[in-house]
């Protein structure tokens, strides 16, 4: 089929192309010092941060050899003699692996607790008093913005080693995390049953009891349920520290390169993450289901 | 101030609740599944707290070592070591800025790789997805530690633990934003004769790149907070005087480590978030 395509006059067109041709220098001018400001920045954390890709390429060799070397040997004829050898510490790690979920758990728990009973306190639409919403607010952010190694290693050493210093560290950290997305959450209601039980009378913990928690509590078990997924990653590198779970024997395999080890940790590791993905990933898109039926 | 309270009547409350018998009185069998999660919960917390060692012994004597610390930090002060840390700080930016770079770099053609809209075949885009996955599963400092027993001490383990996790982090956004595309303008340019390739240059990028940038902002805000830590396994930046000013006990430097943590964070955060806004805001098409 044909297409009839008018066109203008040539000067009519030519202003026109001007200010085309001007708009694409303009976008071209952006780029180029967008790109110019990237490459400065680049060259200056690459001599910042001592990058040698002499060094990577010298090393990219024993990199592949590492990774070649932590696939266990497993022969078809002799596949359960080598399995049993790779995994010889088996009943060990998942102990370890269990205190690993169990940190996991604790640390996801108190901090949750913590958090909802902040979160309140951080909302701009329950709290009028500037002054309790933004220390709310600002502990919050202190709580989040250091990281929770950073709390292990300071719990570590006021506490002694064990895993009692990991779930407190994890659990501040989470509170952080957890309070600023429980508050978005608050932030973010109905506030038609509030006005409802102001004007019925209620004080202020009946009223958060009342009309805000009934709305919330779908949103907040999926959130809490994200970060326990989390805090299954974070608690099982708690043990690099000293604050318990199975980092500890993983930080050793990998220094003193027991090289099947390293692959069993790690491969046991993932299966749990995994596993503990898959399960709460069902439960939250359940829960947020039953949350949007209501 | 007293409030005027609304007072409910027997015959009123009674009214009420055979109106609506599902507020005033849940059902058995709602309570009962309430009351064995709450149950459930609670049973496991304590299984915990008995199977992790916890008493109220070590933790009130571990609170008050705490509160002495606490003590000991104030005021915060570097001693003689201020030029070290100061470039300590460039070393945690640059691992940063380079690890979430390199990890972006690669994690961009993988995002189209694993779109099942790019690759209509099952099982290459679930290959792809797994060893993301997989790579993902690995905390970023279980990847400091290798790479610095392949590449050694010092924060270029770093940047390549940050590239390494941000690239699977990011490859998985990236295909996200990519299978969440609008179909039209791809369709526009096969059907004018465009080649698969043209189709995704002109047809796809320039709908992902300003959702990428800003995921990319995004990451290095969190890669900042994180590569203060890859430290404490020797990888360079502020974590590796951190980790030592703790074990030496020189409580004053670690209080002023740790504010500068802050700062930092602080200081990166306004900064990107800006940026953020401003990539979002200029080409944003919906309304």
């Amino acid at each position: 089929m044909a297409h009839a395509v008018t066109r203008l006059p040539d000067a009519q067109l030519a202003p026109m192309l001007a200010a085309y041709e001007a708009a694409v220098r303009e976008r071209r001018r952006h780029s180029f010092i967008a790109a110019a400001v990237v490459l400065v920045c680049i060259a200056l954390a690459a001599w910042m941060g001592e990058v040698k890709p002499g060094v990577l390429f010298a090393n990219a060799g024993r990199l592949t050899t590492y990774f070649t070397s932590i696939v266990p040997t497993l022969r078809w004829d002799s596949l359960g003699a080598d399995l049993a050898e790779w995994y010889w510490n088996l009943d060990h790690w998942l102990k370890l692996l269990l205190d690993t979920i169990l940190i996991a758990y604790l640390g996801t728990l108190i901090g949750g607790i913590g958090a909802f009973f902040l979160c309140f306190l951080a909302c701009a639409n329950l709290v009028r008093s500037p002054l309790i919403r933004l220390s709310a607010r600002r502990y919050l952010e202190f709580c989040r913005t250091v990281p929770e190694l950073v709390f292990a290693l300071l719990f570590v050493v006021a506490f002694g080693l064990g895993p009692m210093p990991g779930v407190l560290a994890l659990a501040i950290h989470t509170m952080g995390a957890l309070g600023k997305l429980f508050a978005e959450v608050v932030e973010n209601i109905d506030m038609n049953p509030v006005e409802g039980a102001v004007a019925a009378g209620a004080s202020w913990p009946k009223m958060v009891r009342f009309a805000v928690v009934p709305q919330v509590t779908s949103n907040f078990a999926s959130y809490g349920l994200l970060r326990f997924e989390i805090n299954v990653r974070e608690a099982s590198i708690m043990g690099f520290v000293g604050a318990g779970g199975i980092g500890q024997d993983l930080v050793e395999a990998i220094r003193k390169f027991y090289y099947s080890d390293v692959s069993a940790i790690l491969l046991l590791i993932i299966a749990a993450v995994m596993i503990i993905d898959l399960v709460t990933e069902q439960v939250r898109h359940r829960l947020l289901g039953v949350g949007a039926g209501r | 101030m007293s409030r005027a309270r609304i007072t409910v009547s027997t015959e009123a409350r009674a009214r009420l609740a055979a109106a609506y018998p599902q507020a005033l009185s849940p059902s058995p069998a709602q309570r009962l599944r309430v009351t064995a999660i709450l149950a459930t919960l609670a049973g496991v917390a304590m299984f915990s707290f008995w199977r992790l060692d916890f008493n109220l012994d070590r933790i009130g004597s571990g609170l008050a070592q705490l509160g002495h610390f606490i003590t000991l930090m104030i005021p915060p002060d570097p001693g003689t070591q201020l030029p070290l840390y100061i470039h300590a700080l460039g070393e945690t930016l640059a691992i940063a800025f380079l690890g979430t770079l390199m990890g972006a770099l690669v994690a961009f053609p993988f995002g189209f790789l694993a779109a099942k809209n790019v690759i209509p075949n099952i099982f290459a885009h679930f290959a792809v997805r797994r060893l993301l996955d997989t790579v993902r599963g690995v905390d970023r400092l279980i990847w400091a530690l290798i790479f610095v027993t392949v590449v050694g001490l010092g924060p270029f383990a770093g940047i390549l633990a940050i590239a390494t996790a941000s690239f699977a982090e990011l490859g998985k956004l990236f295909s996200e934003a990519v299978e969440a595309l609008d179909r039209k303008p791809v369709e526009g340019i096969v059907s004018t004769g465009g080649t698969d390739v043209e189709a995704v240059r002109f047809g796809m990028l320039p709908q992902v790149l300003p959702v990428l940038a800003s995921q990319l902002l995004y990451y290095f805000e969190s890669n900042a907070r994180q590569s203060t830590i890859v430290g404490i396994v020797g990888a360079g930046g502020l974590g590796l005087h951190l980790a030592e000013q703790i074990r030496v006990l020189e409580w004053q430097k670690v209080s002023f480590l740790i504010l500068m943590m802050l700062v930092m964070v602080a200081v990166i955060d306004f900064i990107s978030a800006r940026l953020r806004f401003s990539i979002i805001g200029k080409t944003r098409l919906e309304p």
